[in-house]
């Protein structure tokens, strides 16, 4: 032990007194290393300036620049999409209005025209009805007018058998046989246009 | 001298017990053999390990970056990613925050700085280069006097000269009288401590750092000897040992990081005054 501690103090005393004077500080500057140093510190800074640097700061300005290019397409698109599906919506309510507007016309001239033959078919069937009438009273008036003769011709005839033949060329017979056939062609127009 | 400093106090085969005293590492861990030297001018230049490595993590970032980034695609890949990853940590999470928007003229500035600083220091726990490259008290120096001499300027430049020393030295809400005791304070603390405190902070943790792994490095070896107490003692200090190197990863990346956002401050203070 108190051998190592001898060879301790002789270790100090040895760099202590040998290395004393001539060792430089630790802090001295010499100015060929300062020189050295900034040397060192340009060559980086200039190598790096001028070759390595600017290539990224492009590249990341170029990246940028297509990320923000990329924004403003997708927009772009969505903005045309819209602009698209906004005309098509428009359209598709035109197209709607339009055939709204073509079924009311359509309904609108089925019913009118199914009125236009419906008078139609009712003038026909009035013009039928009169026409018919008016037949119909035509003949029974002739009907009864040679009906009427008829009678008339009958009842003398009766007559003639039931009183004797002598009658038959009296012309006041004759008269009065008029007469009553008048009376009872009025009776029976009176009674035609009581039925009517 | 660093190896004759160990030989000195003892060398390798120094170990508990075996009559030699713990050869605690000093200030001459960090002083190197110089491997070459040139002259320009009347100034010599000395080429040592440090200055190697200095130049390795130079040849390493340019390497890397512009191999990165020589045909950089919209959908990134690879190594792109991570260099992206990288600059955009930058870009967003120091300029932008720091500067605003006017920050990404600084980007190149910031980033240098960033990745030379992190990874001079990150030699420090690379096997075989072992020295922080930044615990050389000259490299931080001479990073602190380039962000000076930009941030001054630009100052200088964008408020006007008196203006820009009527902002440093003045700062408004303080009453008149106080300006007596507060304009030599603001003088001293932003045009002479902050650069000196930019430097040092760098310099000290680095320092500190590969000063700590060393004496538990050499700990390890020392105690690494014939007795019970010996081999526990050099298992626990090669622990702490390995435990303080992963400490000192996150510590070096900490470091450039705050180095890096210092010098976007100083920047932004000398662009936005009014901040």
């Amino acid at each position: 032990m108190i051998n190592v501690i001898a060879a301790a103090q002789a270790a100090v005393s040895a760099a202590g007194g040998e290395g004393g004077e001539e060792m430089p500080s630790v802090l001295a500057v010499p100015i060929d290393e300062l020189i050295i140093g900034i040397i060192a510190f340009l060559i980086v800074f200039g190598g790096l300036a001028k070759f390595a640097l600017p290539n990224i700061k492009r590249t990341l300005a170029e990246r940028a620049d297509a990320i923000e290019g990329g924004i403003e397409r997708a927009a772009k698109a969505e903005a045309e999409a819209n602009a698209l599906a906004e005309q098509y919506r428009q359209q598709m309510a035109a197209a709607r209005e339009e055939a709204a507007a073509i079924r009311t016309q359509a309904q609108a001239d089925r019913s009118s025209m199914i009125e236009e033959a419906r008078a139609e078919a009712r003038a026909a069937a009035q013009a039928v009805t009169a026409q018919a009438e008016a037949q119909i009273a035509a003949e029974r008036s002739q009907a009864t007018a040679a009906l009427t003769h008829q009678i008339g011709e009958l009842a003398v005839t009766l007559a003639g058998k039931v009183v004797g033949q002598s009658l038959t060329d009296d012309a006041r017979v004759r008269e009065t046989v008029d007469a009553f056939i008048s009376d009872l062609e009025r009776q029976a127009a009176a009674q035609g246009s009581a039925q009517q | 001298m660093s190896a004759e400093a160990v030989v000195a106090s003892g060398g390798l085969d120094c170990h508990l017990n075996s009559g030699c005293g713990f050869p605690a590492p000093g200030a001459e861990i960090f002083l190197f053999d110089r491997l070459a030297a040139f002259t320009i001018g009347n100034l010599e230049f000395h080429i040592t390990k440090v200055t190697v490595l200095l130049f390795i993590v130079v040849a390493i970032i340019l390497a890397f970056f512009i191999y990165a980034f020589r045909k950089p695609k919209l959908v990134p890949r690879g190594a792109q990613n991570v260099g992206e990853m990288a600059y955009l940590f930058i870009r967003d999470g120091i300029a932008r925050d720091t500067i605003g928007k006017d920050g990404d003229k600084f980007v190149p500035f910031l980033f240098s700085f960033f990745f030379l600083v992190w990874l001079t220091n990150f030699m420090g726990i690379v096997p075989f280069a072992q020295i922080p490259v930044t615990s050389i008290f000259a490299i931080p120096v001479a990073f602190a006097l380039i962000v000076y001499v930009t941030w001054v300027p630009i100052g200088i430049y964008r408020q006007g000269f008196f203006g820009f020393f009527k902002n440093l030295l003045f700062p408004p809400g303080v009453p008149k009288a106080m300006y007596v005791l507060l304009a030599p304070l603001e003088f001293l603390s932003n045009l002479i401590v902050r650069p000196a405190t930019h430097a040092i902070r760098l310099f000290a943790n680095m320092f500190a750092g590969h000063l700590l792994i060393a004496t538990f490095s050499i700990a390890a070896f020392y105690l690494l000897s014939a007795s019970v107490i010996g081999l526990l003692g050099s298992a626990a200090s090669f622990t702490v040992a390995v435990a303080l190197t992963g400490f000192e990863a996150l510590i070096q990346a900490l470091q450039a990081y705050i180095f890096t956002l210092l010098a976007a401050v100083y920047i932004a203070g000398a662009l936005h005054p009014e901040h």
